[in-house]
């Protein structure tokens, strides 16, 4: 019983306390690096495309709101044909950034992307590919990968031999 | 009274009951904002005043939809209830010596009538909705309000023992001598914790209970209907105060630099503020706590203190 | 049956079986690779692992694969044990030690048993940090991707294309960790089975190249259980689509038609559905230019009808469904099958032979039992593919039976049977105009014309004892190859017999069941196999109608001015210049069909038709075997609709009193039922458009189907509400009942740890069986034996070659031949070029060798081919490749003059 009056007294004391509220847009909250806002595509170190198409954000969104078609290049990488975001369902959570197993998706500290037409949420790739390797400055997914690119032939990726010549007869 | 008085007395108690349900929207969202060190509405008009507009017209605008699978009558019928039931509790409430709509020499044999009405709005419309979270929030509710009924009744009882009259503006007359709280300390606890019980307010939303239910018994509701719950909840809180201070405070007493109706309305400010407080400050009990706190310790606390009242008053 | 105990529990189990299979089959989940239900066991990778106790004292117990350890009764194993457990994971760690990081852009991610098995083994962490080796890969052809660093050295890829499948490019290469799987060098696989790869290797070293041209994963496809179109077999494929375009089929498990398996022409011929050929908008020629709809079109036939005379042209390649419609709207006498003539009497007498003989036709399962084969006049693996495989299947049944007789292990044995069987292969016999590819297996291979064919089969009979006239001028070689073949029948337990299409010649099916009904004599349990040409060949005989020629009599005696044709393209049926003179006599041609064709061009009305992926339909295969196929996607305008639905459209406007009150697929099938009573319980093959299970419809798309929310928001943010299937029981969407759904039903395969076609193990009886609740499909003919086929007495005329002629005759090509798979590029890459194949005396004769041209002459018109000489042929016959676009000759056989 006291403890509830204290609590009611402690409660009204806040009355005097200082307001923790930001008073946007006047001004602005500082926004932590790793906050999960606006999407994008970055690109890896070279300046290729990162998305390899996978598919697997999309199929990690829990609103499935990401929607690509993978296909393959002529250097025999592989990107997304096209890319695009329904930001009218993206609920930000973020699991498509854990999914992607290239760090080509990113969420990124910047949430003011609201329109006044719906239409204008749905993000083609155009509007999701920035030119900058987003968080993950350094990763390569074809250093690693063993698929072959023009220009990484195959033994030529990350701890990797060279190819076997299978004529051989030496061990 | 003539009837033109009459009828300028219901019209500005209507009047002045809804708009401070409408206002207590935007009071409620400061104060709890002020007690959780926020700013609450504060960009609409001025002091954020217009939330209350804003609010009214986005009610009034949104779909009104009744789900395939309710039943429809009852549905519609449902929140009418709650706001008519408190309605007319009002008009037994004594503003000012002769500022009130009935001078019902039942005054108070009304009021719990009309509060108890209040329960067939829950009932009804959870069971209208036809969905298992409302239907949840239908039963917690009816069950709440029965239980806390009971003490509610009992613990009014001392005051009726001590003034000897159910009509309230003599209960009001009754307290020149001094405040009822003094003797009837413990019945205003009981009547205050019964009557947030039957506004179900937090910290007693157990028929809302979102965390657990959606929104309880209203979860189907949408627009204005779900806005009559809305009001009726915010009249419901205005008409507790009313009570607490009408029966316990002295109602329109007070000295007289201000007039009587001032004092009245001061006083149920406070206790308007001391539901918001609660809100801001209480955690919701689970509902088997409610349930055992109701019977096993109001109960008899509220037996209890009408019998001594009883003895005493005897013995004097 | 046997008791055996797993981690505790007793199981009442079959005997004879390896304890994989049996674990699998009590469903419990037990990791494995090199094992496959249709290869057997040759434990390989020691993924299967468990512990078997020797008593329930033995706490020690020993770590034995599962693969190769039999059933036996009180026999005590723990799939759970620690050591189990962890050698499992170990095993997995070392398979992948040299696996690249490569799922991402792996084409088997998301279906990968590889995957699956890491999981379940829960090796989840590198702990090898040397350099991985690598290898080249090789370009294989049109069919398959290889990425050869994905290899787990499971083997199956070889012991199915080599052992299985008799492929003879591909094989295993090198040593120790450098061991590669492939061929000698870059080139096209050449076996008919290619495909499988993708589905029998558990990692991504073989992927389908043609989904990889439009990748989807498995998870966002929307699925159907269909049935393939490509020839008369009927088997079972899975479609899936994905962005309005059909992406991949895959084998749909058919425990008793095709098995775990798909030949290549089914599995990569689906993709005339993304044509851009197809016909997507209804027309009217005469109004070409003014912007129609649909109501319009039909307005315009509704008048056309009204005034005409009408007549109905069926075909073997729509479902039975769009046939009766069409029979119905035009009624019985007016309705005809559009199947060319020897089409026609082929399938005539097939059906007559099936119902009426009193040998059973067996499934493409049973026919691989068979411990004897004699093939007349068909090339196999051109005109059935599949069955060739289960003639592979059949041709090692004796040898097999024999090694396990000798050495005592069992048939899932794989390795030891093989080896003690080495490459002895039971009697089978192939008698056809040219050499086959599966003469390999052929205890005598024996080329001639298709009518020494009949006749020598004819001999047969008589020598099995038919009350028959004696064939006199049969050669040596021929009278002891009769002989042979007798005796080699006669010892055999199950004989099986296969004549068709292939040899367009009637006496060869007739002799096929003289053969049969003569064992049938002997109390032999003797199977025929007749193959037919098209899906639903047989289906459209059973249904009846008139022949394509009274149609064609029809229109140029003027008894019929309006034709109706569905989903046939004539110039495949007629010859050329007959059709040209048909169309010409035609007021109006209404077409019905879904690729832009000869027969289109010359159409005065289109209605664009749903190919198979975008009806639901029901085709019956050469065995007589309903099978239904389902819609795999709503297409992208409603313009385009089955063409049953058509035709009730077109019946509701002229007020067709038949096609009265019909708008759903069941009403159509609940019709043909009452009026065709031979097609009684086709009606069952898949629960009715309002079977639910527990409420709800069976989704055709995986619980992970993904982008619900995007993939059309480019055209609106507001998602467009579903399409809703009143035809069947699946919904279009992945809401829905989750579980098993009925085996016909059944729109992929996935169960919780099993992404990859190995969960096929989850929904059969036990492994290798019947799916759940039975095989899909429906049996119609059953050997009548009323007596009133015995025997067939017309032998057919010896052939005489014709000076200055030359007999025609329809070589088939599993790419080219059919008409509709050609539209995949793959398979338009690997079809010959129209030729004509000589005989060397011919060749020499006209003057002519290998790539000449030769001009001959049919009914007076000139067609020219480059020539092909082959020792093999007969003199005076020249082979034509059928239905190779371009080749122009449509009826044979028929003489041509030089
Ligand atoms: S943040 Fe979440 S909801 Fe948004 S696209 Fe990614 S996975 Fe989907
Ligand atoms: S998970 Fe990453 S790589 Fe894969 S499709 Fe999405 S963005 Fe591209
Ligand atoms: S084979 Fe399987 S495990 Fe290997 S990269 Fe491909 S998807 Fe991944
Ligand atoms: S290629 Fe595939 S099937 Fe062949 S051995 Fe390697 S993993 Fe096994
Ligand atoms: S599955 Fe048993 S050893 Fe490979």
């Amino acid at each position: 019983m006291f403890s509830l009056l204290r609590s009611m007294w402690l409660v009204f004391l806040h009355m005097f306390h200082k307001r923790e509220t930001y008073q946007y847009p006047e001004h602005k909250a500082p926004i932590p690096a790793r906050w999960r806002g606006r999407i994008a595509l970055t690109r890896d170190p070279d300046g290729g495309e990162r998305c390899v198409g996978c598919y697997l954000c999309a199929a990690a969104c829990p609103v499935d709101c990401i929607s690509l078609q993978a296909t393959e290049a002529e250097d025999g990488r592989r990107y997304p044909l096209f890319f695009r975001i329904n930001f009218s369902r993206c609920i930000f959570c973020g699991f498509c950034e854990e999914a992607c197993p290239t760090y080509a998706i990113q969420l990124l500290p910047d949430f003011e992307m609201a329109e006044y037409n719906r239409q204008n949420l749905v993000y083609e790739k155009e509007d999701l590919l920035i030119n900058s390797q987003g968080k993950y400055p350094g990763y390569n997914y074809y250093r690693v990968a063993g698929m072959s690119i023009q220009g990484k032939d195959k033994g030529e990726a990350e701890h990797e031999e060279p190819p076997v010549d299978i004529k051989s007869l030496l061990p | 009274m003539s009837t033109g008085q009459y009828w300028l007395v219901i019209g500005g108690v209507l009047f002045v009951i809804l708009n401070t349900a409408a206002g207590l929207i935007w009071l409620e969202r400061r104060a709890l904002a002020l007690w959780q060190d926020r700013y609450g509405p504060n960009r609409a008009g001025p002091f954020g005043l217009f939330i209350v507009l804003a609010d009214t017209i986005k009610l009034f605008f949104k779909e009104d939809w009744i789900p395939p699978f309710a039943d429809k009558i009852v549905f519609v019928f449902a929140p009418a209830v709650v706001v008519a039931s408190v309605l007319m509790s009002f008009t037994i409430i004594p503003f000012a010596p002769n500022v009130m709509v009935a001078d019902l020499n039942i005054g108070l044999l009304f009021f719990l009538a009309m509060s108890s009405m209040g329960v067939y709005s829950i009932v009804l419309g959870g069971w209208a909705s036809n969905n298992k979270y409302a239907l949840l929030g239908a039963m917690r509710g009816a069950s709440q309000m029965i239980s806390y009924e009971v003490f509610m009744g009992l613990s009014l009882m001392g005051v009726v023992v001590l003034s000897g009259t159910f009509n309230l503006r003599e209960i009001v007359e009754a307290q020149r001598g001094g405040w009822y709280i003094l003797p009837q300390l413990i019945g205003f606890f009981i009547f205050l914790v019964a009557g947030i019980a039957e506004t179900h307010r937090l910290p007693f939303d157990i028929p809302e209970a979102e965390s657990e239910l959606v929104a309880g018994f209203h979860s189907e509701y949408s627009g204005m209907k779900f806005g009559m719950f809305f009001i009726g909840e915010y009249m419901g809180i205005t008409l507790i105060s009313s009570m607490v201070v009408t029966l316990y405070f002295g109602g329109w007493l007070g000295p007289a630099f201000l007039p009587p109706v001032i004092w009245f309305v001061l006083k149920t400010f406070v206790f308007i503020m001391l539901f918001i407080l609660l809100r801001a400050s209480m955690p919701r009990p689970r509902y088997d706590q409610l349930m055992e706190y109701g019977w096993k310790i109001l109960f008899p606390l509220s037996l209890l203190n009408l019998m001594v009242t009883a003895a005493i008053k005897l013995l004097l | 049956m046997a008791t055996i105990h797993i981690d505790g529990k007793t199981y009442q189990v079959k005997e004879g079986r390896n304890l994989l299979e049996t674990c699998l089959s009590l469903g419990l989940d037990l990791p494995y690779f090199c094992w496959h239900p249709a290869l057997g066991s040759v434990g390989a990778c020691r993924q299967c692992a468990v512990k078997t106790f020797r008593d329930e004292q033995d706490t020690k117990g020993r770590l034995v694969m599962s693969c190769m350890e039999p059933v036996k009764d009180q026999l005590r194993l723990s799939i759970s044990d620690k050591e189990a457990a962890a050698f499992r994971e170990q095993v997995i760690g070392w398979l992948m030690t040299n696996h690249p990081h490569d799922c991402a852009v792996c084409d088997e991610g998301g279906s990968c048993h590889l995957q699956d098995m890491t999981v379940m083994t829960g090796h989840s962490y590198r702990n090898y940090h040397f350099s991985k080796r690598t290898h080249k890969n090789q370009y294989l052809g049109p069919f398959l991707n290889h990425e050869m660093n994905r290899c787990i050295q499971c083997y199956r890829c070889v012991r199915f294309y080599k052992d299985f499948a008799g492929g003879k490019d591909m094989d295993v290469f090198a040593a120790h960790n450098h061991v590669y799987f492939g061929r000698h060098r870059d080139g096209i696989l050449e076996s008919e089975f290619s495909g499988n790869l993708a589905e029998v290797c558990p990692t991504g070293v073989f992927t389908d190249k043609t989904l990889k041209q439009h990748y989807t994963r498995k998870w966002d496809m929307t699925y159907a259980p269909s049935v393939c179109q490509g020839c008369g077999l009927g088997c079972n494929i899975i479609a899936g689509e994905r962005y309005g375009s059909l992406r991949q089929i895959t084998t749909r498990y058919n425990g008793a038609v095709n098995g775990y398996f798909l030949c290549d022409r089914g599995r990569y011929g689906y993709e005339f559905v993304n044509s851009s050929r197809r016909i997507k908008q209804a027309a009217v020629r005469a109004l070409t230019g003014t912007d129609i709809g649909t109501a319009e079109v039909l307005q315009y036939v509704k008048d056309k009808l009204a005034s005409g005379k009408v007549i109905g042209i069926g075909s073997p390649r729509a479902s039975l469904e769009s046939n009766f419609a069409l029979q119905q709207l035009v009624g019985r006498p007016h309705f005809h099958l559009g199947m060319s003539d020897t089409e026609h009497d082929l399938t005539t007498l097939a059906l007559k032979i099936l119902r009426q003989g009193h040998v059973r036709t067996p499934s493409m399962q049973e026919a691989a039992t068979a411990d004897a084969v004699v093939i007349l006049g068909e090339d196999l693996l051109n005109t059935a593919p599949m069955m060739a495989l289960s003639v592979r299947q059949a041709v090692n049944r004796q040898p097999a039976q024999e090694a396990m007789n000798t050495t005592h292990v069992a048939n899932w044995q794989d390795a030891a049977v093989r080896e003690a069987m080495q490459d002895k292969h039971g009697p089978c016999f192939i008698l056809n105009v040219q050499p086959t590819r599966l003469d390999e297996l052929a205890t005598v291979a024996y080329q001639t014309a298709p009518e020494t064919i009949a006749r020598i089969g004819f001999a047969l009979a008589r020598a099995l004892g038919a009350p028959l006239a004696g064939i006199n001028d049969l050669t040596d070689q021929e009278q002891q190859l009769v002989t042979q073949m007798a005796a080699a029948l006669m010892n055999a337990a199950r004989p099986l017999v296969i004549a068709g299409y292939g040899s367009a010649c009637e006496g060869v099916l007739r002799a096929a069941s003289n053969i049969c009904e003569a064992l049938h004599q002997h109390a032999k349990p003797s199977m025929l196999v007749l193959t037919t040409p098209e899906c639903n060949s047989m289906g459209l005989e059973m249904l009846g109608g008139l022949r394509l020629d009274s149609a064609v009599d029809a229109v140029m005696n003027g008894e019929a001015d309006t034709v109706i044709i569905l989903e046939n393209d004539l110039y495949r049926r007629l010859d050329k210049h007959a059709a040209d003179n048909f169309f010409r006599r035609c007021k109006e041609v209404i077409l019905i069909d879904h690729l832009y064709n000869a027969t289109a061009e010359k159409a005065t009305v289109l209605l664009p038709a749903g190919t198979f992926a975008e009806s639901d339909g029901t085709m019956v295969n050469n065995e007589g075997r309903a099978q239904r196929f389902l819609q795999v996607y709503a297409p992208a305008t409603t313009a385009i609709q089955e063409s049953w639905r058509w035709l009730l459209q077109l019946g509701r406007v002229t007020n067709c009193e038949r096609l009265r009150n019909m708008e759903f697929f069941d009403d159509v099938i609940h019709a043909l039922t009452q009026q065709v009573r031979c097609f009684a319980g086709i009606e069952k093959l898949t629960p009715p458009a309002d079977f639910r299970i527990a409420g709800q419809k069976i989704p055709r798309e995986p619980h992970r189907y993904s982008g619900r929310t995007a993939m059309l928001a480019n055209i609106s943010v507001s998602e467009p509400k579903p399409p809703v299937d009143g035809d069947t029981p699946l919904s279009f969407t992945m809401e829905g009942y989750r579980g098993e759904p009925p085996s016909s039903v059944i729109p992929f395969f996935w169960w919780p740890g099993w992404n990859s076609v190995q969960s096929i193990n989850k929904f059969q009886v036990e492994i290798g069986g019947s799916l759940h609740d039975g095989d899909p499909g429906k049996r119609l003919i059953e050997p009548g034996g009323n007596g009133q086929l015995t025997f067939f007495t017309d032998v057919p005329d010896h052939f005489v070659a014709c000076a200055g002629h030359l007999q025609l005759v329809p070589l088939y090509h599993i790419y080219g031949s059919e008409e509709l798979s050609v539209h995949t590029p793959g398979i338009a890459e690997r079809m010959p070029a129209p030729y004509i194949m000589l005989s060397p005396e011919d060749a020499r004769r006209y003057q002519v060798a290998e790539q000449h041209q030769l001009q001959v002459a049919v009914d007076g018109h000139p067609y020219t081919f480059m020539v092909k000489v082959n020792p093999a042929l007969q003199r005076g016959m020249a082979g034509i490749p059928a239905g190779l676009p371009g080749t122009g000759i449509v009826n044979m056989p028929q003489m041509a003059k030089v």
